[in-house]
């Protein structure tokens, strides 16, 4: 076995794992903690494929957004898992047989029968100085042009449907406008009594 | 590489949707609450511009621009051009429902912009993957425009699910689309045509994610057994929302099959029509079935949008140009009837009341004599009730099963169609044989009266006529 097998084993092992847990705790903020132990595992698989720029922006972007804006949510919200739980047992059966069915298939289907070494060479190794943000780079902006801009229309709409579903004036909250808290001047706060001193 | 930029011209339709949505997303910022019909305004000019700008660009024969991501063709401007006017009709109907019920702002048309933005994408693209970012582009916006009502904890249910089960679609259909990716090594539609006339090509891998793609394709239709999400969603979302998005992605959705499994898929035809068959039979039973009993006229409306799809998959399985013409003329015939049923749910709905059950129409036919007449006309047109134009859209897809020898096919889909003509019937009946519960007089502004009559007429117009229409739909696969 070459030392690349065995990282990519290592990897895959620690990622089946990963999911796994992700699935069956009972804590959210384990089973968060687990998918970024996922995301890393499968980040160095995508490094074992050349696939560098893909590895790091799954780093970058999935562990260190998305995720964390996960895991404040989770502790955030008080998230009833009783009732998320509830038949799980019932269920379990039904859905392992499903799962057991699908994975057979799915195995069969992409499994070394259609898609072994003989049917599907493997890729050529890049050279040493092969630059795969690059290569992504120089696609991504002329042969794929039309398809990102429509990406980036998805997240300009996006943007605007979670600020026209989440933005709005409840007149029972109290909120402090720092615009008028800093244009305040002292004569608006402070009123100066003349008063004629006692005795 | 020298960008051409006459490549621009196919989408200038696109780029002045986009510019448009854009103009009135800033406009809207600047306007006070009781100028928002400017916004309301320039949505509608934006649409009209649209359909001139499309027919001025409107190529002499198939380009195909952006290496091979977009396609301009006679189908894609036949389609768009009814997306923009039906867009229009139904922004027109919602816009005093929306007014009444505090929900008359500017984001209701900048998502609706997009969405129109997003099925033209869909509408007009070549690749796998253009047809799923338009996808996604009209679903983001349709799942924010179900919520639009934030105090209706049914709009916010209704949102839920319809996101939670969207994005499993999508997840399905992406999958599917890998593993195509994985045998024929290309997402391009003609690369992947060319990939399956290959004699080494893995069927097995290719049939596999055919599989994941109808199920995806399946669940965007609402297909039996993947429309759990349209009753609800149809239920829980305002009227005006549901008026869009009932009519519309329709079309748009028969464009997506069409892209995807004819122009992509087509050398698997053998293998997904039969799929679809399984589809056409459940939806047209189940989706028939299950509106007589329903007493809400939304979700009723809900089921009977199931058992239409069933019909147009029946077009599209035929596999042939004429199957292909008459499921593109049921789907646009469709997509009319269902604007004209919820512009009528909006009419009888007012401040405070939504005319939901189907008790709320009985006497319609004292009410308002004319606005009953329209009704009937939708009504008996879902029906399939000669001389309207539903009729016709039935005779032609039956026509292309039985052309292709599944006699069947047909005799099962006429079957369910008389279970179905009796609740467009019971409307009918409670329209004109019941006395008014309700007698709280009618109120519309002259614009929606006038749209409501040419929607109505236009059922009997194109029923006598049904040759105008249908020979611009057979240009198209000519």
């Amino acid at each position: 076995m070459t030392f690349e097998k065995f990282v990519f084993y290592l990897f895959a092992a620690i990622l089946v794992f990963a999911a796994t847990m992700v699935i069956t705790r009972r804590n959210p903020v384990h089973s968060a903690l687990f998918l970024v132990l996922a995301f890393f595992s499968s980040a160095g698989i995508w490094l074992l494929a050349e696939a560098e720029f893909l590895a790091i922006v799954l780093i970058l972007v999935y562990v260190g957004a998305v995720m964390v804006l996960f895991l404040f949510v989770v502790m955030m919200l008080d998230i009833d898992l009783a009732t998320l739980r509830a038949g799980f047992i019932r269920y379990m059966p039904v859905g392992a047989l499903v799962a057991l069915v699908m994975a057979v298939e799915i195995f069969m289907v992409v499994g070394p029968a259609n898609f072994g070494l003989d049917k599907v060479p493997a890729p050529v190794a890049q050279p040493a100085g092969y630059n795969n943000t690059e290569e992504l780079g120089s696609v991504l902006y002329t042969v794929y042009m039309y398809p990102f801009e429509v990406a980036a229309v998805i997240l300009l709409v996006g943007i605007i449907a979670a600020i026209g579903l989440t933005m709005r004036r409840r007149p029972e909250t109290k909120y402090q406008n720092p615009s008028l808290q800093v244009r305040v001047k002292k004569a608006d706060r402070l009123r100066v009594i003349k008063m004629d001193a006692e005795d | 590489m020298q960008f051409d930029t006459s490549s621009l011209i196919p989408v200038l339709p696109e780029i002045f949707i986009l510019t448009a949505a854009c103009v009135v997303l800033v406009v809207d910022l600047f306007l006070k609450d009781e100028q928002r019909v400017i916004s309301y305004g320039m949505t509608q000019i934006s649409l009209l511009l649209a359909i001139v700008i499309t027919l001025m660009t409107a190529p002499a024969e198939t380009r195909i621009v952006f290496d091979g991501s977009v396609v301009r063709d006679g189908m894609s401007d036949i389609l768009k051009i009814a997306i923009f006017i039906i867009s229009g009709g139904a922004f027109l109907y919602s816009k005093e429902y929306l007014r009444d019920r505090d929900l008359f702002k500017g984001e209701y048309y900048v998502l609706g912009l997009f969405a129109v933005l997003g099925m033209m994408v869909m509408v007009s693209a070549n690749s796998f993957l253009t047809v799923y970012l338009g996808l996604e582009l009209l679903a983001l916006c349709f799942y924010a425009l179900v919520a639009f009502n934030r105090d209706s904890e049914d709009g916010s249910e209704a949102a839920m699910k319809y996101f939670v089960l969207g994005a499993l679609a999508s997840g399905m259909l992406l999958y599917g689309i890998s593993m195509i990716y994985g045998a024929t090594g290309s997402i391009g539609f003609q690369a992947v045509s060319e990939g399956l006339a290959n004699p080494d090509v893995n069927k097995m891998v290719l049939v596999f994610g055919l599989v994941f793609v109808v199920i995806g394709l399946a669940f965007k239709f609402g297909a039996v057994p993947f429309h759990m999400w349209v009753p609800d969603v149809y239920q829980g979302a305002p009227t005006a929302v549901v008026t869009f998005l009932g009519s519309t992605p329709k079309i748009a959705a028969f464009a997506l099959a069409m892209r995807m499994l004819v122009d992509g898929l087509g050398g698997l035809h053998g293998d997904w029509q039969y799929m679809l068959v399984i589809l056409a039979i459940l939806s047209m039973g189940v989706g028939n079935v299950f509106a007589i009993a329903q007493g809400n006229i939304k979700r009723m409306l809900a089921y009977s949008t199931i058992s239409h799809v069933g019909f147009i998959l029946l077009g599209i399985l035929a596999g042939t140009s004429k199957g292909y013409t008459a499921a593109m003329f049921y789907s646009i015939v469709y997509a009319i009837m269902a604007l004209g049923a919820f512009g009528i749910v909006m009419l009888l709905s007012r401040r405070g009341f939504e005319a939901e059950n189907l008790e709320d129409y009985k006497g319609l036919g004292e009410r308002s004599p004319w606005f009953a007449g329209m009704m009937l006309l939708v009504m008996f047109s879902m029906a399939g009730v000669p001389p309207t134009v539903g009729f016709f859209a039935k005779m032609f897809v039956l026509e292309a099963v039985i052309s292709i020898d599944m006699t069947w096919l047909a005799l099962v889909g006429v079957f369910f169609s008389i279970i179905g003509a009796f609740y467009y019937l019971r409307i009918v009946k409670l329209m004109y044989f019941d006395r008014p519960v309700d007698e709280t007089p009618l109120t519309a502004g002259m614009d929606t009266q006038i749209a409501l009559t040419i929607n109505g007429l236009s059922m009997l117009v194109l029923g006598m006529f049904p040759a105008s229409l249908l020979s611009l739909c057979a240009a198209a696969f000519g």
